[in-house]
């Protein structure tokens, strides 16, 4: 499986004899299967590459190397990860390339000795096939400043790039990361130079990467744990955020960044960041009090219900969804009865029927199910011991109603709508097993195959992965994998399920499943005697889908692009007076969550939670208004958790440019001038046949011709996400507490979009610096100007965002980075363009003929394959 | 143009045939211990007979006349017989010694016969390199109580790599490193290759083919057949596949994941089906070209041919329903950092 990863790689640092005094121990006594499980552990624990180190003045070096790596070769679940083979001396090095079959990264090499050694050991590493580690180290020493360390960095790229054709994306610059608060005040500075270096790197010298090794930072503080861990923190969370993508790091040594009492955070940015002369005196004298520290203490309530029985308690608790006293009741239910199987299938099966059929009837709602799931999943939690207890004395096994694999698949980080479906299921019987998100086809099937599911489900959200959901199916077939699959996500559609991925398989039936309410009767008729005719009628659906398709496509007549170009929209543009941007060039912010609020659309949150309506009528409907104002009362709820425990930190990036339309591109110059392109983005033109003279649009005709002097701007807002909160909710079998966190991050994300848009015609393009509008007349859009993304209607090729990300330098200005389907990291994530013309507007570009289709790969520099593949949700032909 | 050049040019019309096995046919020439030694080693001290390489030494005319076969049977390319010429390998005859001579000549037979059967149809026809995997392992200990053990080392293998390439180089258009069961000695042969060319000036390509020795989708020495790609692609190679141990019916889905992911062409010669109890192929020429020819159809494969069990009839069946299929469009890769372990590791740049 590929691991893919956008944002950090956490580079396991035991398996080093200068950094462990385990693991020195057990190489200078020769204990290597001991070091071995040294190796394994951080594997398990998260490491993505492992880093190893021999530099012992005591030991030889080459041969301790060579004997661990070819200790660890043999061991699957160490040697699975990439290895990085880390020593000051190049002997050392090479003896760690001639040990490892996979591609490893040599840590490090550098032109302290001069270009001369520099250069050979480059076309070694190239030869041997490893990536690089430079260090921002020259012949007059290591880089301390800034600008030192870019230099250095930027001599080496060069170098590297033109000299010896190394690869760049291969190239890993380590700009050095110094101990501050060392009482010298020409330390002081150091984490603020790394992180300048870095963001400068990232910026200036394409396709490579920044890492470093972390627990230097905090070397004065060394026996200090909590102020270490606050200190790395802080640190990564800023270094990371300008563009370090990789670090060699002891996660169990990190805290979450908003976890940090706020005193000690405060005191250690000052340190970090270098705020003021103070700051180290400021930290030392604080620092003692932090060591070891607890947490708040809960409130409880008093309710009659629990003066019921236990049973009562139980299916009070499940229809309620109320989980505060879930684990005494089910311990007690558990005393109680012969064994601990009959509470499930007893009281708590009893209250999940309950739930079940007020679903049905459409008497409890889809928040109030997940709710219910939750407690249901930490009851059984705390039956399982016992259970498996039992199991392993009587040699019996317990059946569910069925076994579901369910994952979004590669390239798409989306899964609030898996998850809603996994708690359902779950709640109806049947066993779940959740892959997560970006799952590699081999893997879903190899896991499918060896948990011997009877479902697979995949999901997915952004229009690429409808093309990796195909190849799942034509695996599945190719492999005569014949579990029924259902496909599910919000661009999935019976079309495409119909018209893509049914005719690649055969072997099993495949079920476009359109919510979470549906998911069980699929799932519940596909495991019954009824499959085959059930399979039978789905695919007849599906065959008639494609015909009224086929129909549908040859009964509409379409332009040619030529004819299309000729009815592209104008206007008078020798009379239109482009407004220029107050505030020209890239910039990003902090948004405070708390300016985001008044900016939230709900309307989007209730469809998420399958409650369909507009805000804010839903609240009053007779049927569903209740479990609406439930629901949006949590979502308020956890809206304040979120402000008050700082669990988001929402960025934004914004950036105009200088620019003209040219044909259906827009042309980005570097300057005023005019005189150079900087960048281009590429549009797509409606074909359709419109009645009269309606004109046939491209976004980018709202874009004067060259002669008017337009602009053209780009954005890209995060929430922000919180994998340690998410963690640690899915850790307490929390759903419904982690679902509602990603969907209020989705609402912020929208939000944030929103509020920037208006701060952006008011003040940094500043061409409506007048307009006050209500938040209802903001989502109602009544302002002038559009802000199209990548991906949608309007220009449905996703990656366009790469040209859009790299102008706004996005990963390493605010943190958002892009899957290799293009897909935002953080999910919750909004980009796009900002148009200013008054008369722009939203529009569907619709299907394309194979004339645009080819003419846009000219434009690209692709392939047609590759233009159809991109295209491919829009195609208005079937490609060869 | 060269030879590589020309044939470049005709795979970007269709699919280019390479050749089958060559033991096969070795052994249709039933030849004992007196064949493989010939007038020159009839006084060895060790039994030679079952060292095939041998050949190019003391019975050349039939060594040619095979890849003539194939030639005539529409293959584009031939391999040497030259799968053991290393010093390595040819140390179970105790002919180490022996090892470039060995490959010299066996390039140079393939050679001749290229020539030929190009000057008699006016097309360009290539000769690869064969380049074996020894019959040492350097990620796997030999001996199960010392997993740290090896006995041998990448400088050993890698030097007798670059004695095997340096003597064929005069005589082919391609090196190619096949039946890969373990990643780190083919890293060691594209070592031996890349420093051939440092030291000559001469840039011969590079092809690669790795083996998936089982239905776990993993070479002897563990790897996915993706991770193995990044273990190797720092080569640049002409074409990247896969060979040997299985069938193409179980091939397939590793062939496919390859060609997902490779931003070269695709290269792939199975076996003609699965040993039966006997250890003989039994696979049929329409039925290995039947899924070769599904792979041509579906845009898999750039390079087709057969391997163990594979005759010149299974090639004329391949050319026959393969060639004419349009070849695999090769895209380039999105620039991320690709490394490996057992498994594939990516992170975008």
């Amino acid at each position: 499986m590929t691991l893919l990863v956008s944002t950090f790689v956490n580079i396991g640092e035991r398996t080093n004899v200068t950094g462990s005094a385990r693991f020195r121990r057990l190489i200078t006594e020769g204990d290597y299967s001991e070091a071995v499980s040294v190796a394994r552990q951080q594997v398990e624990n998260g490491a993505q590459i492992i880093d190893v180190n021999m530099d012992e003045g005591l030991l030889d070096s080459v041969e301790a190397m060579t004997t661990f790596l070819r200790m660890i070769a043999g061991e699957p679940d160490v040697a699975r990860v990439p290895v990085m083979v880390d020593s000051s001396k190049w002997e050392v090095i090479e003896a760690g390339l001639q040990n490892v079959q996979g591609k490893a990264v040599v840590n490090s090499i550098s032109l302290k000795e001069g270009e001369a050694p520099f250069l050979e050991q480059a076309r070694a590493c190239l030869s041997y096939g490893a990536a690089v580690v430079v260090m921002a180290f020259d012949e007059t020493g290591q880089a301390e400043t800034a600008d030192r360390k870019f230099e250095i960095c930027q001599r080496a790229y060069r170098l590297l790039v033109d000299t010896v054709g190394f690869p760049p994306e291969d190239i890993i610059f380590d700009p050095n990361i110094f101990a501050v608060a060392t009482g010298i005040e020409e330390h002081n500075d150091y984490a603020v130079a790394f992180i300048d270096a870095t963001r400068r790197i990232r910026a200036e010298l394409p396709g490579c990467h920044v890492s470093g090794g972390l627990s230097n930072i905090s070397f004065s503080f060394r026996g200090n744990e909590p102020v270490r861990r606050a200190m790395h923190s802080v640190f990564l969370f800023h270094a990371v955020r300008a563009g370090m993508d990789m670090g060699i790091v002891n996660a169990g040594q990190l805290d979450i960044y908003d976890d940090i009492d706020p005193e000690l955070r405060e005191l250690v940015e000052d340190v970090i960041l270098n705020r003021r002369d103070d700051a180290t005196d400021r930290l030392l004298e604080t620092a003692e009090k932090y060591r070891g520290q607890g947490k708040g203490a809960e409130m409880t309530r008093d309710l009659s219900w629990r003066e019921q029985d236990v049973g009562l308690r139980l299916k009070h608790a499940l229809v309620h969804g109320i989980n505060e006293f879930i684990v005494e009741d089910t311990e007690e239910a558990r005393l109680s009865f012969e064994r601990p199987l009959h509470v499930i299938e007893g009281p708590l099966m009893d209250g999940m029927n309950v739930v079940g059929d007020l679903f049905g009837e459409g008497k409890m709602f889809l928040p109030q199910v997940v709710k219910s799931a939750r407690v249901m999943k930490q009851a059984v939690a705390h039956l399982i011991p016992f259970m498996e207890k039992e199991k392993a004395e009587s040699g019996q096994a317990s059946k569910s109603a069925g076994k579901v694999i369910m994952a979004t698949v590669k390239g798409d980080v989306h899964d609030i709508g898996k998850n809603i479906v996994g708690v359902v299921l779950q709640c109806n019987g049947y066993e779940v097993v959740d892959m997560g998100v970006m799952v590699p086809c081999e893997k879903i099937l190899e896991t499918a195959l060896d948990e011997e599911a009877d479902i697979i489900g995949l999901s997915g959200l952004i229009t690429p992965s409808l093309d990796e959901m195909v190849f799942v199916a034509s695996e599945m077939e190719r492999q005569k994998i014949d579990i029924p699959l259902l496909i599910g996500g919000a661009t999935t559609s019976p079309a495409h399920t119909a018209v893509k991925i049914d005719p690649k398989i055969d072997v099993a039936p495949v079920v476009h499943v359109l919510d979470a309410s549906r998911a069980v009767g699929v799932v519940s008729t596909l495991l019954s005697d009824r499959r085959d005719s059930y399979a039978a009628d789905v695919k007849a659906d599906l065959a008639r889908i494609r015909e009224r398709r086929l129909a549908a496509r040859t009964a509409k007549s379409r332009l040619s692009l030529a004819q299309a170009r000729e009815k592209a929209w104008s206007c008078d543009w020798a009379s239109y007076q482009a407004p220029a941007p107050k505030q020209p060039g890239v910039q990003d912010f902090d948004i405070p969550v708390s300016t985001l609020v008044d900016y939230i659309d709900w309307t989007p949150f209730f469809f998420t939670w399958e409650l369909k309506g507009t805000y804010p009528a839903i609240l009053e409907d007779p049927r569903r208004g209740e479990a609406a104002r439930n629901l949006l009362a949590d979502g308020q709820r956890m809206l304040q958790r979120i402000i008050d425990e700082g669990l988001l930190a929402p960025r934004g990036v914004i950036g105009f440019w200088p620019a003209n339309r040219e044909g259906d591109d827009v042309v980005l110059y570097a300057d005023e001038s005019r005189a150079s392109e900087r960048a281009r983005f590429h549009g797509l033109r409606q074909q359709m046949s419109k009645e009269g003279d309606k004109p046939s649009l491209c976004q980018f005709d709202f874009v004067g011709p060259k002669g008017v002097e337009d602009f053209i701007g780009g954005f890209a807002v995060t929430a922000g996400d919180n994998p340690e909160f998410v963690a640690s909710l899915d850790a307490q079998q929390d759903d419904y507490s982690s679902i509602m966190f990603k969907a209020i991050s989705d609402r912020l994300a929208e939000a944030a979009a929103e509020w920037l848009h208006e701060q952006v015609r008011t003040k940094h393009w500043g061409y409506a610096q007048g307009e006050r509008f209500s938040n209802a007349e903001l989502i109602a859009e009544a302002y002038d100007g559009i802000r199209p993304a990548p991906g949608y209607p309007s220009q449905p090729d996703h990656s366009e965002k790469r040209t859009l990300f790299s102008l706004l330098e996005a990963q390493t200005r605010i943190g958002i980075g892009l899957t290799n389907s293009f897909a935002m990291t953080p999910a919750s994530s909004v980009s796009g363009l900002y148009l200013a013309h008054p008369d722009s507007h939203y529009f569907a570009v619709g299907r394309i003929q194979r004339d645009q289709v080819e003419d846009y790969a000219r434009r690209k520099g692709w392939t047609l394959a590759e233009s159809e593949r991109a295209l491919g949700p829009i195609l208005d032909y079937e490609p060869a | 143009m060269n030879i590589a050049e020309e044939l470049a040019e005709i795979g970007r019309r269709r699919v280019l045939i390479l050749d089958g096995a060559m033991g096969t046919q070795i052994q249709d020439l039933k030849l004992d211990e007196a064949g493989y030694r010939g007038e020159r080693f009839a006084d060895w001290s060790v039994p030679i007979q079952g060292n095939n390489d041998i050949l190019n030494l003391t019975a050349p005319e039939s060594v040619r006349d095979i890849h003539s076969a194939y030639f005539a049977s529409g293959a584009d390319i031939v391999e040497t017989n030259t799968f053991s010429a290393t010093r390595i390998a040819q140390a179970d005859y105790q002919m180490e010694d022996l090892a470039a001579e060995i490959a010299r000549d066996g390039a140079r037979l393939a050679r001749e016969a290229a020539d030929a059967a190009a000057e008699a149809t006016g097309i360009a026809k290539g000769v690869a390199g064969a380049i074996g995997p020894t019959n040492k392992t350097l990620s796997i200990s030999p001996d199960v109580n010392d997993p740290g053990y090896r006995d041998t080392n990448f400088g050993k293998v890698r030097d007798a790599y670059l004695e095997q390439a340096r003597a064929m180089q005069p005589f082919v258009d391609f090196f190619l490193v096949e039946t890969i069961f373990d990643t780190l000695n083919a890293k060691a042969a594209i070592k031996a290759v890349l420093d051939l060319r440092d030291e000559t000036g001469q840039d011969v390509p590079i092809m690669i083919s790795g083996t998936i020795t089982d239905r776990s989708g993993r070479t002897l020495s563990g790897q996915t057949a993706e991770a193995f790609w990044y273990s190797v692609r720092h080569a640049k190679p002409w074409a990247i596949g896969l060979n040997c141990a299985l069938g193409a019916a179980d091939m397939r889905q590793y062939i496919a994941e390859i060609s997902r992911v490779a931003d070269t062409r695709v290269l792939a010669y199975p076996n003609a089906g699965l040993p039966n109890d006997m250890g003989e192929y039994d696979e049929q020429p329409h039925e290995t070209a039947s899924h070769l020819s599904d792979w041509a159809q579906s845009g898999l494969v750039n390079i087709v041919g057969g391997c163990c069990g594979t005759t010149p009839a299974h090639i004329a069946e391949i050319a026959r329903q393969a060639r004419d299929a349009a070849p695999r469009q090769v895209r380039a890769a999105s620039a991320s950092m690709r490394l490996s372990g057992l498994e594939p590791f990516e992170l975008s740049a």
